[in-house]
């Protein structure tokens, strides 16, 4: 009987899926933002949630657990010292999925999946969007307000050029 | 083996199939974008969702 036993399987052996979480999980803290499915994001959320409760924690016998789940020095660096202080006033929930359509292929839901980090830059952004209105005049405001940033910067661009 | 009897008419057939009703999936405006998009979904068209850009879309 399968009673309470919450692991999601994914439809992989186990290898696998440990493999492919702490790919995931390395992914996330490197980028900070990453898409996957709906079901390997929700699966993925505890594995994190994990990591970043033994960042905050940050001895060294949670160094070491961390370490087994990530299997990477430089992303186990960026773990403990820039991701898990950014948590400290905050008790679980540390990273959130968004949904975001669907795959091509085989039509799997697909998802965001990013920390609750919030920067200056976004907040700056929530209210350009109460604000605008349609894309052209937004189209210019951003590209302009937007060269300062690396990828928005090419987007601004694009909107410019409709 | 169970075989069927007579055969089925064509509007047997026909009135078990009224039921194939395709549903219009919900669709909303964007509400940075205004285009039309599923709900609780980042637009595939700003890559905007509650209110911030989630996805940076790059080219079309």
């Amino acid at each position: 009987m399968r009673h309470r036993k919450t692991v999601r399987k994914l439809g992989v052996k186990t290898a696998h899926r440990k493999a492919m979480m702490a790919n995931m999980a390395a992914s996330l803290i490197t980028y900070g933002k990453i898409k996957t499915t709906v079901s390997r994001a929700k699966a993925l959320l505890p594995v994190v949630s994990r990591l970043v409760t033994l960042g905050k924690k940050g001895d060294i016998h949670s160094r070491r657990l961390a370490f087994a789940t990530l299997r990477d020095r430089e992303i186990l660096k960026k773990l403990f010292d820039e991701i898990a202080p950014e948590f400290k006033d905050r008790s679980g929930g540390y990273a959130r999925i968004i949904r975001a359509g669907y795959r091509k292929g085989d039509g799997a839901s697909m998802a965001v999946v990013e920390f609750l980090i919030e920067k200056k830059i976004e907040k700056k952004e929530e209210k350009k969007s109460k604000a605008g209105k349609k894309t052209e005049a937004k189209a210019t405001k951003k590209s302009s307000k937007k060269d300062v940033k690396k990828t928005e910067a090419k987007k601004g661009r694009k909107k410019a050029d409709k | 083996m169970p075989l069927p009897k007579r055969r089925h008419s064509r509007a047997r057939g026909a009135k078990r199939r009224t039921h194939w009703v395709l549903k219009t999936p919900n669709i909303i405006e964007c509400p940075h974008c205004h285009e039309k998009k599923l709900p609780h979904q980042v637009c595939p068209n700003c890559g905007w969702y509650k209110g911030r850009e989630v996805i940076p879309i790059t080219e079309d």
